[in-house]
């Protein structure tokens, strides 16, 4: 009997080598290509909505193109900012943040660091990637479709997800086309998990434990747990959506619910168990975006620390936690919902408690740093950069995790700065501190350093400039989801609206110089060593870049501990986890 | 004083599997020692059978949250209203459980051919041929039970309780229809020869589970319809 370490031999023709590739690298590097369309996209849209926010009566111009009746002579109307609003939240939790810490780095980089030579099933991953690229391009159709896409906000919260066209422009086809297009990148990552589980659980090569998989590999193996459970349940409540829209059914609209003067022909439908259904998955969903970037910042700066963290086993099993909890505390994004104030009060403990495993993480984060000789390049920068947005954006979790503090600060700017911190500039900064440490062996080149640092001092200053007054914003109560501020007490607060907007064209502007980077580098870049930055883990280990099979046809051996560095070897200061040499720690000298 | 190994001492693989932390891949056994992809494919325990376990989970949430909606959706409103099931669903279900007993069959006349024995009474085949039989008549006893529904003037949209009895009969029978497909590709790999035991398995996993689905969907609309 023969199991399959893979079924496909090196590709032959261009488009099985290039487009529909069997191949985890090529896959992983398509997931990338996505991601990055897809943030220059939502990045673009965010830019319109800033633009607006501070200049309200500014005409943009080319802005008509994207819209029928939005943008009369390049003025957003208000719907159009919400339209624009929901697409950038959809596009960039989705599409990016899911999509390149996860999809796209695991994807590559999953098969190398356990030592196998693909995924199990190459042909689900194949269908994984062109699944979600599909779900790409049917939300983007909701721009050029109807009355455009919906305005509901990422969340799509009902009544209004479920009520047709007469809720407002894109409720009827642009929800449609949200709810498909969400549940194909369901199916595209369920399709992932399907192949990240068992390729962690059963490709491992010889001697790699599971305690000898690097962080990075343990967070995308944690993720891809999270994704199977949370994706499962959005997938049939977009089904819901869907029936609700052409089969007339009432899953999620009220009785007699009247709107724009119409009396809607639903019957009793449940609002809140759409909230239920979605935040089921939705708070799964920020540690999906999070978790590989934990993962990947640890991977990063152990190999720039020269020294493993302070306890492998605790960071493991903290991820783990994170997944378990965040399960458990989804009500707290329902806590002005109307839902039972006791449920608050049960959602709010785990709450509280899921800062626990994050608090360690940011601890061993620390207190392994301190001391230690960092090598400061762009990765590790970014790494850093990490940690300060994950920390700063989680203390304010601190504050709306309280039922009586989160009911005056929901509807405001303070949870807007929360979210992005947290989760958006932090896995962003992952994925940038990824990008700068793995391309060398995704591309074969070396990065532009300074570029790269350019980059991080201007998109660190930048991101605490835009997000760091959305908090200031909050607490004296600017509401969010407005397009415009005409009430009395919010016009005093448009010259920091202002602020922000330059602050962000400016910060945006500074990803064009990490575009040129990647772009210049990919063509013109120095060609990388195998192993640039003296790293352990069996990427490095390969040629670069690595060839079909990763291993020359020969399956590594694991000897060691994924993070062999500070002690003494014959190639220098580390041991890779390939290598049979016995050496002694220098602590073990002392 | 830290000194520079010169010549370092080699490993014995064995010795890390000795030592009780799970080497050789950890979870089970996967690649002997010198490497060699072909050897190690020999011995490399099916990705597969973790994935239909992966993949089961994943029904499994989706019909969780299927649940989750109706209990909410029937606790949110009064205009629930309840019918019989039809008498139909009943003979589908036996059907259902008779292809797991000789789906159940076939797999262990496979697991005997691929041990050695000769096979008794008649090829696993055509176990499989009646087993993908049955499902299509599971398949089509749900279309005619949909069918009595329509005729009583219960349609999708009717009721939230006919709502929920479509929509969760209706995403079983696909995955049953997936498990058919399933099954055709084993009769296809058994008619050359080239079938896998995993396959086999995997594929008997999933159609067993489809039938616990449905004991449990039955029960749940049998309860709250």
């Amino acid at each position: 009997m023969l199991a399959h370490a893979a079924h496909h031999g090196p590709p032959t023709s261009f488009i099985r080598k290039y487009v529909f590739s069997l191949d985890h690298k090529v896959i992983g590097k398509q997931y990338y290509a996505l991601a990055l369309v897809a943030a220059l996209v939502g990045m673009a849209l965010s830019w319109f909505m800033r633009i607006h926010l501070a200049w309200t009566s500014a005409a943009i111009p080319g802005l008509q193109l994207l819209t029928k009746n939005g943008a009369p002579g390049g003025v957003m109307t208000p719907e159009f900012y919400l339209q624009l609003m929901t697409m950038h939240g959809t596009i960039m939790v989705f599409f990016v943040l899911t999509t390149a810490p996860f999809a796209a780095f695991g994807n590559f980089f999953l098969p190398i660091q356990v030592g196998a030579e693909d995924m199990p099933f190459p042909r689900f991953n194949m269908m994984s990637f062109w699944v979600t690229f599909t779900g790409f391009v049917v939300l983007m159709a909701s721009f050029f479709t109807g009355d455009g896409p919906t305005l509901g906000g990422w969340t799509q919260y009902a009544p209004l997800n479920a009520v047709g066209p007469v809720g407002g422009p894109g409720q009827g086809l642009g929800v449609i086309l949200w709810a498909a297009s969400i549940a194909l990148f369901c199916v595209g990552q369920l399709l992932g998990s399907l192949n990240f589980i068992p390729t962690t659980l059963d490709l491992r090569a010889k001697g790699m434990s599971l305690m000898r998989l690097p962080l990075s590999a343990w967070a995308w193996f944690i993720t891809s747990c999270m994704g199977l459970t949370a994706f499962a349940v959005l997938m049939p409540a977009c089904i819901l959506v869907i029936l609700d829209h052409v089969a007339g059914t009432s899953f999620f609209v009220a009785s007699n619910l009247v709107m724009n003067d119409q009396l809607l022909p639903h019957s009793g439908g449940s609002t809140l168990l759409w909230q239920h259904l979605f935040w089921f998955f939705g708070h799964p969903e920020v540690y999906i975006a999070i978790v590989p970037g934990i993962g990947i910042v640890s991977h990063i700066l152990i190999t720039n620390m020269r020294k493993p963290m302070l306890s492998h086993r605790v960071l493991i099993y903290s991820m783990g936690a994170l997944a378990v909890l965040s399960y458990m505390v989804y009500g707290h994004h329902m806590f002005v919902s109307g839902m039972n104030p006791f449920s608050s009060l049960a959602f709010s403990f785990p709450t509280l408690v899921i800062t626990i495993p994050s608090t360690i993480v940011v601890l061993i984060w620390t207190f392994s740093l301190y001391g230690s000789k960092l090598r400061i390049n762009s990765a590790s920068l970014f790494a850093l950069g990490f940690i300060s947005m994950f920390v700063s954006g989680g203390v304010s979790g601190f504050f709306l995790a309280q039922p009586s503090i989160d009911i005056m600060l929901h509807a405001t700017y303070f949870v807007v700065g929360h979210f992005h911190l947290v989760m958006g500039v932090a896995a962003m900064f992952g994925i940038f501190g990824g990008t700068y440490f793995w391309f060398p062996k995704m591309a074969g080149r070396m990065m532009d350093e300074t570029l790269g640092k350019i980059h991080f001092w201007l998109s660190f200053v930048g991101a605490y400039c835009i997000f760091m007054p959305f908090h200031y914003l909050g607490m004296a109560g600017n509401v969010r989801r407005y397009s415009t501020f005409v009430d009395d007490f919010l016009q005093p607060l448009i010259r920091v609206h202002r602020f922000i907007t330059v602050a962000a064209l400016i910060t945006g502007a500074a990803q064009l110089i990490f575009l040129y980077n990647l772009i210049h580098s990919r063509f013109w870049g120095k060609p990388a060593p195998d192993n640039p930055w003296e790293a352990t883990s069996l990427e490095w280990s390969t040629p670069t870049p690595p060839p079909w099979d990763n291993f020359g046809g020969k399956l590594p051996v694991v000897y060691h501990d994924p993070y062999q560095y500070g002690v003494q070897s014959s190639v220098g200061d580390y041991v890779m986890q390939t290598s049979p040499e016995q050496v002694k720690k220098e602590h073990d000298e002392k | 004083m830290a000194t520079t190994i010169h010549q370092p001492p080699q490993i014995d693989p064995q010795s890390l599997l000795d030592q009780g932390r799970s080497g050789n891949g950890g979870w089970r056994n996967l690649v002997p020692a010198d490497g060699d992809l072909r050897v190690a494919l020999d011995h490399s325990p099916p990705p597969s059978s973790t994935a239909i376990y992966v993949v089961l989970f994943a029904i499994t949430m989706m019909f969780a949250a299927f649940t989750s909606a109706l209990i909410v959706r029937k606790g949110s409103s009064l205009d629930w209203q309840t019918f019989t099931l039809p008498s139909i669903l009943y003979f589908n279900t036996l059907l259902l459980l008779a292809s797991s007993v000789t789906l159940e069959v076939s797999r262990r006349r496979v697991a005997a051919l691929m041990g050695g024995l000769k096979s008794q009474g008649g090829s696993p085949a055509r176990w499989l041929y009646i087993t993908l039989f049955l499902g299509l008549l599971f398949v089509g006893g749900q279309y005619v039970a949909w069918s009595q529904l329509r005729a009583e003037g219960l349609y999708l949209a009717t009721n939230p309780s006919s709502s929920f009895f479509y929509l969760m009969t209706a995403t079983h029978a696909l995955h049953v229809l997936g498990g058919l497909g399933g099954l055709i590709y084993v009769i296809r790999k058994l008619s050359k020869s080239a079938l896998l035991r995993s396959q086999l398995v995997a594929t008997a996993r999933y159609w067993h589970f489809m039938g616990i689905l449905w004991l449990y969907l039955l029960l749940l609309l049998w309860m709250k319809l």
